[in-house]
């Protein structure tokens, strides 16, 4: 792997200008606040990277079109750092300051579309959810491990959306209430139990942590599982779907491969308890008469 | 050629619930989106969606709350629509499953919002839009429905005919983001466009990076009227340094708006004596701006929405992602502190001119959801209002483009009729910059007729496009032409406005166009290429800032969210009607139409809004 250094280019006016602005930024009582705030809880990184008033992010590139891209490698950005920069505003300044061919996927820009999730320090988190404060220089932020990489920071999908898709995602129930504008009741407890697995947004952190999904390509994989307890556990899909349910969790590659490792529950930006859900469908298989062991 | 009789461009609320309800009416239909469908902006909606659910409530008074928010602005048969039909569209989506909160009774919550005269806010946590794409996107994937995700949609397959209303629409050119593959998709019935807001035409806003205003540009240039496009949402509570969004629902629980004198200023400095903080959007952020203008803002800059004393128990049962939100966005923690707030671009009032079909001027072209103005918001939308207008029309448009009789809708489109040209003194040339091929109908197609020859030559059109940006290999980057664009919107294109910065923002506009004339995409690789993707971005967010910004110059009143400072005043008598501006021979040209307030049986009356 070979490693290049990216020096901004000629800075334009609109350059100067906003390096003006950067500096104003980082005197902005949200950015002070949030120092104050990560000074509570992390010491050095943060103070170094004040001194030089940039941040050094290693990236991982590659591109299997681009002659020398096509030998993966890791390249050298230097940010000007403003407080309370996310890992992916510094991606997005690295691409539209220094190389406009620096390749991630990102939307929403605050944890909820789930696009960039990428391997950051040695961890998967939200680029846009992690602030550079928090971590040790450099940064090195890599795609997603044990995905096939498509491009730079983006891989491929497909199969976790397939793994998603295999559990039957999607409410079905034979008790609708007659009234056209009747809804079904559901208890504020059954809501409770189901909440947090509502929150997952797909983005596949939980998988690309999990041992056992990498060496078992059909493990159906913590976050769909976590869908097919969203509905399991959803009194208003009723006992028929329940079994139903049941039988596909606890299939060959379902819920009893998992060996209870965490790492999925740990990485999961939405804070699900996937492990536990996990566990839980176990005994609900158990109980069910479905699975002896 | 892909071939599919109804072709949905974006897989937000508005295009699931279109593609749903095509495919409910029998038709074979594709989603076409350059995002996941789960990775749409729709995800980021928090409050809830209005409908009239209960007793002592009525789809009357809540089309009548839409009337008054949206200053008159508001087209009665769309408004009555959306509110008669919100109430079985929200139960539908509970049939599906959809988390909604819920009472002790077991039924779906509900809580007040800005300008709604009844606790009609229906919602899922703090998080109602997650859920709501979630549930569309789960029926989608039951339904097995085609999805093309990361294709992203460069044209429209439409032809030339001089007059836009005799032209029809046969599909869109798409460009597989993967693999650089440029292809063709044909539709046999009709193209529903759903692509979201352009809130990416200003650098503090609370949509998304993939909210650039395709969906707009691309019918406005193919000969579509964009509708009151000045009209923009700037939403009173964001988080100053990211524009990420702190929900109406704060405010809605209780939540309390201070400045740095401690005073509560919406009722101590009068803006909404009766409201207060739950008054209407635009008069929110206007009173936070004037607090901060006139020196009570805390660091020159924003205001502290308080919801401390809702109690730890209610904020984390309602309002627990705001506490996310805060504090990985803001560094501040709700329960203890205030909450840093000022307003930030968030909605587009207008947009693709369409009827309570949800269809177009041009035969076969369809829009719901943010890209459309159908028009229910008006001058202005009400906070809950735009989650049921995705479902609403856009199983309208769906189920209309599949070939269901929904009925002849009472709005026109195009122009033609009760119209009046329109006159604005701009300092600058306006439209297309130099000479471009794509100058007249931008569908490339010159005078062919048979759908699949249209469809080729666009894509024929746009693979020269592509070309001629790949193989440049100098001149001017993306990147900066868009960040000039979005700094100027926001210094003069924002919540205050006045001749002055609107010419201004005018000639920034302009300088950005002939930039963009020397854009070149420096990655030059086929895959995942970003690069020529935002670059072609850039171009519609150029158009659409454009349209805004004249809309804005045009209109000397100030009705809703458009404020005028030389204009201070609401002026019925000259501006009760729509801007609209169509694509003219590369030109925009403004004229205007007459507001319909004259609903199924009763006449709208403005009057003064106050709250
Ligand atoms: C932070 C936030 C909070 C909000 N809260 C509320 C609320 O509480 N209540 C409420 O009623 N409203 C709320 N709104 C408004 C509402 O959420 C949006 O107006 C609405 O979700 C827009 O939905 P949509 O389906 O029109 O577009 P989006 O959800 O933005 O989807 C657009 C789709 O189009 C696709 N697309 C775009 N361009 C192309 C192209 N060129 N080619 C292919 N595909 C393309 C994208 O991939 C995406 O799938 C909120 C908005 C924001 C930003
Ligand atoms: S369960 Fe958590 S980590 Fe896994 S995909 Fe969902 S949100 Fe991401
Ligand atoms: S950009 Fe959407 S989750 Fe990070």
């Amino acid at each position: 792997m070979s490693t290049q250094e990216q020096k901004p280019k000629n800075q334009t006016e609109t350059d100067t200008e906003s390096a003006d602005e950067d500096i104003i930024a980082a005197s902005s009582p949200q950015q002070r606040r949030l120092r104050e705030k990560r000074g509570r809880e992390i010491e050095s990184p943060k103070e170094t990277a004040e001194q030089e008033d940039t941040y050094h992010l290693k990236v991982f590139r590659y591109d299997p079109e681009v002659a020398d891209k096509q030998e993966p490698r890791f390249d050298d950005f230097h940010v000007p750092y403003r407080q309370g920069m996310t890992v992916l505003d510094a991606l997005i300044y690295a691409r539209d300051r220094f190389d406009s061919s620096l390749t991630f996927r990102h939307s929403c820009r605050q944890a909820i579309c789930g696009s960039d999730a990428f391997f950051i320090n040695g961890r998967q988190r939200l680029g846009c959810r992690t602030q550079l404060s928090d971590l040790e220089e450099p940064v090195r932020v890599e795609p997603l491990p044990h995905q096939e990489v498509v491009k730079d920071l983006v891989v491929d999908m497909e199969h976790f959306y397939d793994q998603m898709e295999a559990v039957e995602p999607y409410f079905q129930t034979n008790e609708l209430p007659e009234g056209e504008l009747e809804e079904q009741r559901q208890s504020r407890e059954n809501h409770e139990k189901i909440k947090m697995s509502t929150r997952c947004i797909w983005c596949a952190a939980c998988y690309s942590s999990c041992n056992i999904a990498a060496g078992d390509n059909e493990y159906l994989g913590p976050a769909a599982i976590n869908k097919a307890y969203r509905f399991a556990m959803d009194e208003r899909e009723g006992e028929d779907l329940k079994q139903h349910r049941m039988r596909i969790i606890e299939q060959e590659h379902g819920v009893w491969r998992c060996q209870t490792q965490f790492s999925c529950t740990m990485v999961c930006p939405k804070d699900i308890p996937l492990t536990e859900h996990i566990q839980e469908l176990k005994r609900e298989a158990v109980k069910n008469n479905l699975k002896f062991w | 050629m892909y071939e599919h009789d109804v072709l949905v461009v974006g897989a937000g609320g508005a295009g699931l619930r279109a593609a749903i309800a095509a495919h409910e009416e029998g038709a074979d239909v594709a989603m076409v989106t350059k995002l996941h469908p789960v990775r749409s902006h729709t995800g980021a909606a928090e409050g809830g969606i209005n409908a009239a659910l209960r007793e002592g409530d009525s789809w009357e008074s809540h089309a009548y709350d839409t009337m008054k928010g949206s200053d008159y602005l508001g087209d009665a048969p769309a408004i009555e629509t959306l509110c008669k039909d919100a109430p079985e569209d929200v139960i539908t989506l509970e049939h599906w499953g959809m988390p909604f909160s819920r009472e002790e009774d077991g039924r779906v919550s509900q809580r007040p919002f800005g300008g709604l005269s009844f606790p009609r806010t229906t919602y899922a946590g703090a998080e109602t839009g997650h859920h709501l794409l979630h549930t569309l996107y789960e029926q989608v994937v039951k339904r097995g429905v085609t999805v093309y995700d990361e294709w992203y949609v460069m044209n429209l397959a439409v032809t030339d005919e001089p007059d836009p209303r005799d032209r029809s629409c046969h599909g869109v050119v798409a460009y597989d983001v993967m693999t650089g593959e440029v292809a063709g998709f044909k539709a046999r019935n009709g193209v529903i466009l759903a692509t979201g807001g352009p809130g990416q035409a200003y650098d503090h806003t609370t949509n998304a990076v993939s909210c650039t205003g395709d969906g707009q540009a691309m019918a406005y240039r193919a000969g579509v009227p964009l509708e009151d496009m000045e009209f923009v949402q700037f939403h009173p509570t964001t988080l100053p340094s990211t524009g990420v969004l702190i929900s109406e629902g704060v405010r809605g629980e209780g939540g309390i708006l201070y400045n740095a004198e401690g005073e509560r200023f919406m009722f101590e400095r009068g803006y909404a004596n009766n409201a207060g903080e739950l008054a209407s959007r635009d008069v929110v952020s206007r009173a936070e701006l004037t607090e901060v203008n006139e020196g009570r803002g805390i660091e020159d800059e924003y205001v502290h929405l308080d919801m401390r004393h809702l109690g730890e128990e209610r904020i984390i049962d309602r309002l627990e992602n705001i506490l996310h939100l805060a504090e990985d966005f803001e560094g501040v923690d709700g329960l203890e502190e205030p909450m840093p707030v000022k307003p930030g671009q968030h909605y587009e009032m207008g947009g693709i001119e369409t009827d309570e079909n949800g269809e177009t001027c041009i035969s076969g072209l369809y829009a719901a959801g943010e890209c459309a103005c159908v028009s229910v918001h008006g001058a202005n939308r009400l906070g809950g209002n735009a989650l049921p207008e995705l479902i609403v029309f856009g199983k309208r448009a769906g189920q209309h483009a599949a070939g269901t009789d929904l009925g002849e809708a009472r709005l026109t489109t195009g122009k033609a009729g009760d119209v009046e040209e329109g006159e604005v003194d701009s300092p600058v040339a306006l439209g297309e910059a130099g000479i471009s091929d794509e100058a007249v109908a931008d569908g490339g197609a010159a005078t062919l007729t048979d759908p699949d020859e249209v469809v080729e030559a666009a894509v024929e059109a746009e693979r020269r496009r592509v070309e001629y940006l790949m193989n440049k290999d100098d001149g001017i980057q993306h990147a900066e032409i868009r960040a000039r664009v979005q700094k100027a919107m926001t210094k003069w294109v924002n919540v205050f406005r006045n001749e002055e910065g609107l010419k201004k923002a005018l000639r920034e506009i302009r300088a950005a166009r002939e930039d963009y004339q020397h854009v070149y995409v420096a990655d030059p690789s086929r895959t995942f290429n970003t690069d020529l993707q935002q670059t072609i971005e850039t171009r519609n967010v150029i158009d659409i800032a454009e349209t805004i910004t004249l809309g804005a110059l045009a209109r000397n009143e100030f009705r809703g969210a458009h404020w005028r400072q030389e204009h201070q005043e609401r002026d019925d008598e000259n501006w009760l009607k729509h801007t609209m501006l169509s694509w003219n021979n590369g030109e925009p040209e403004l004229w205007y139409k007459p507001v319909l307030l004259e609903g199924e049986e009763k006449t709208y009356e403005p009057k003064i809004r106050s709250y």
